[in-house]
């Protein structure tokens, strides 16, 4: 009898990790066909980008070459005209210009935002919070109009410092929702214990609250950032002349003359566009992902 | 140093009062513990005392000033949480120092401070740590260490050792008793667990729905509980409670406990209790003062037979149960004289350390 069990038992054992085994390599390989599947999917745009950057005009205009392919041999010509020939680099200044400001002012206004109405309970904080949200699901196409008015009767209509005013209003109450909900997974008992051991409101929001919620932080600014570099309508309405331009308008107003599109260029354009936030993203997500709060309180 | 009063201390949220009028001092370099069941109240009259609680009503005094309107970090206290609050981003001197920073400690006289908080703490070598490469045990030693630099004139313990596991438990109470004999301050000390209680304090405030009810050191409130509440709930296992008469024997009195059994009260309890002869009452007797017969000049009359319910053998001595008119009781017997579940066994309740309750007042009489 006990011989007997002592048989069968393995055996069960043998074939239950085998099958868990198999499961798990189906699993695996199911996960890798889908991932290559999104991944072809959304770096085919990109591959076209390059690979139409670096042809010649007279390639590009060809309708008998593979237009995925490189026939000509490739060039940095396009390149070369956008930066010499084209306000691309006035447009790429001002851009930088304006998402470097806009960020800064978002940063300030919702961490400060976000500390009081996460962390300093006070009468009607919660309805002060949730209308700053609602703010955001208002749409740009609808806000342009009157912000239109807005923006000429301060006198900021063509001018990239009146971007610098109205990009925020799309950035802080997004980026104050995101961080209240981080400033509020901040245990009570630190700022207590900071309290306690004397430090005022400002002190215990920049010695103890802004470095515990950096992913937080993070995260906003890379939002802020990316609706700052690719803004379209706000720029589209408000900026006309090419000195006052930024990226995402110039690029296509300047490359596009009537039904001319200067499509090399436009490509080398829009690479050198996406390298920043590309940069940026690279950077910052791992510091993102790694979590800071570990060990504040029992885990 | 300092010692800590509460005159009247009341706290109330919206309709709920979670502390009604208490009154307490704690003479310098006393070790209180406020133990209660959760929601007694103990965690906020500390919160009051710390200053994260504003009072609704009455007054604190710390070293004899009124501190009610002080914000926290003017009342020199130091707490330690039971999550210990640590700052993550900071190293353990960095967590050590801060508040010496922010009070503007001279940089020689911090690194001395947090050395000897250190060595005290024997956590030396994890200065240079973050919290989140510490244990729990360890990080809550930080934790007294960040109390400890400040030299306050009270510290303030909420539940600090509710986090850890049974083990470290004991090991980090022994440690608190260490320090505070090392560092002579003032401390107040909360937690739910009563043996935590007994072990550290030099005195126990019992805490029920906002209230106090007694103040004793460990060894008083053990043997002379004040009332039903703090009877039940200081001891482990639990006193038992027979619902009881007092019944004038002759000369004497006996308190019967059930149709069969009835126990004869000392002699020298009989002045105290002729006012409630005959009366309903609760009977108390912890279960280590029911055994098996032990002594040779004990009273026979003492004894009585109990069918066990449940045998539970602990090592050391042995938990039996068995039920009174209904009413589960427990006893302590030697592990060589116990009997099985469902068989009979004599035992002594010993009658000098009976309590009397009456049920309507919840006093002991």
């Amino acid at each position: 009898m006990s011989t007997a069990a002592l048989t069968v038992r393995p055996g069960r054992g043998f074939g239950a990790s085998s099958s868990l085994r198999r499961n798990r390599r189906w699993a695996l390989i199911t996960s890798y066909v889908f991932l290559i599947i999104f991944a072809i999917f959304f770096l085919i745009p990109p591959y076209y980008m390059v690979v139409t950057a670096i042809k010649s005009d007279a390639e590009v205009a060809r309708m008998a070459t593979n237009p995925w392919i490189v026939a000509d041999g490739f060039t940095l010509e396009q390149f070369k005209i956008l930066f010499t020939q084209t306000d691309f680099l006035i447009f790429f200044k001002n851009t930088v210009i304006v998402t470097v400001c806009v960020v800064a002012i978002t940063m300030v206004v919702s961490v400060l935002a976000a500390f009081s109405l996460g962390r300093m309970k006070f009468w009607g904080s919660s309805m002060l919070a949730t209308g700053i949200f609602l703010t955001y699901l208002v749409p740009d196409t609808l806000l342009f109009i009157p912000l239109f008015q807005i923006v000429k009767a301060i006198g900021l209509l063509n001018s990239y410092w009146g971007m610098v005013l109205v990009y925020p209003t799309l950035t802080v109450p997004f980026c104050t929702w995101i961080m209240i909900g981080y400033f509020q997974s901040i245990p009570k008992e630190l700022d207590e214990a900071a309290l306690i051991d004397g430090a005022g409101h400002l002190q215990m929001l920049t010695k103890i609250f802004i470095p515990v919620a950096l992913p937080g932080i993070i995260a906003a600014m890379i939002f802020a950032f990316t609706v700052s570099w690719a803004a379209f309508v706000y720029p589209m309405t408000f900026l006309y002349s090419a000195d006052q331009q930024v990226l995402t308008v110039g690029t296509v107003t300047s490359l596009i003359r009537g039904d001319v599109y200067k499509w090399g260029m436009l490509m080398a354009g829009a690479l050198v566009a996406a390298a920043p936030p590309l940069v940026i993203y690279a950077f910052l997500m791992d510091y993102y992902i790694a979590g800071l709060t570990a060990g504040a309180t029992k885990g | 140093m300092a010692e800590v009063a509460l005159r009247n201390v009341v706290k109330r949220y919206d309709n709920v009062e979670a502390v009604r009028s208490i009154n307490l001092d704690i003479p310098d370099n006393e070790f209180v513990v406020l133990v209660g069941p959760s929601g007694c109240g103990k965690s906020t009259t500390l919160r009051m005392i710390a200053g994260l609680e504003e009072v609704t009503a009455g007054d604190i005094y710390i070293g004899g000033d009124i501190v009610n309107d002080l914000p926290p970090k003017d009342r020199d206290i130091a707490m330690v949480f039971q999550n210990y609050a640590l700052y993550p981003h900071m190293s353990v001197f960095e967590n050590m120092s801060f508040g010496l920073k922010l009070r503007k400690f001279p940089k020689d006289e911090i690194k001395k401070r947090v050395d000897h908080a250190a060595r005290i703490l024997d956590i030396t070598e994890l200065l240079d740590r973050k919290p989140k490469a510490l244990s729990g045990g360890q990080r809550q030693r930080v934790a007294m260490g960040r109390a400890i630099v400040r030299n306050p004139k009270v510290f303030l313990f909420d539940e600090p050792l509710s986090n850890l596991d049974a083990k470290l438990r004991v090991q980090m109470r022994t440690e608190i008793k260490r320090v505070h004999q090392l560092v002579k301050t003032t401390t107040v000390y909360v937690t739910h667990d009563q043996v935590e209680a007994m072990t550290l304090a030099d005195r126990v405030v019992v805490m029920n729905g906002g209230l106090i009810e007694q103040i004793a050191t460990p060894q008083d409130l053990y043997h002379h509980p004040r009332t039903h509440f703090v009877a039940g709930f200081i001891g482990s296992p639990a006193m038992n409670f027979i619902r009881c008469r007092l019944e004038q024997n002759g000369a004497g009195q006996r308190v019967r406990i059930s149709e069969t059994i009835s126990l004869p009260v000392p002699a020298s309890r009989a002045a105290r209790f002729a006012s409630v002869n005959g009366k309903e009452l609760l009977f108390g007797l912890r279960p280590e003062h029911i055994t098996e017969p032990r002594r040779s000049d004990r009273d026979a009359s003492c004894e009585f037979a109990a069918t066990l319910d449940v045998v539970e053998p602990m090592g050391m001595e042995t938990m039996v149960y068995f039920t009174v008119d209904g009413q589960e009781v427990c006893g302590r017997v030697d592990p060589g004289s116990a009997r099985g579940p469902g068989e009979s066994m004599r035992l002594y309740a010993d009658m000098d350390r009976m309590h009397l309750i009456d049920p309507q007042t919840g006093l002991v009489l």
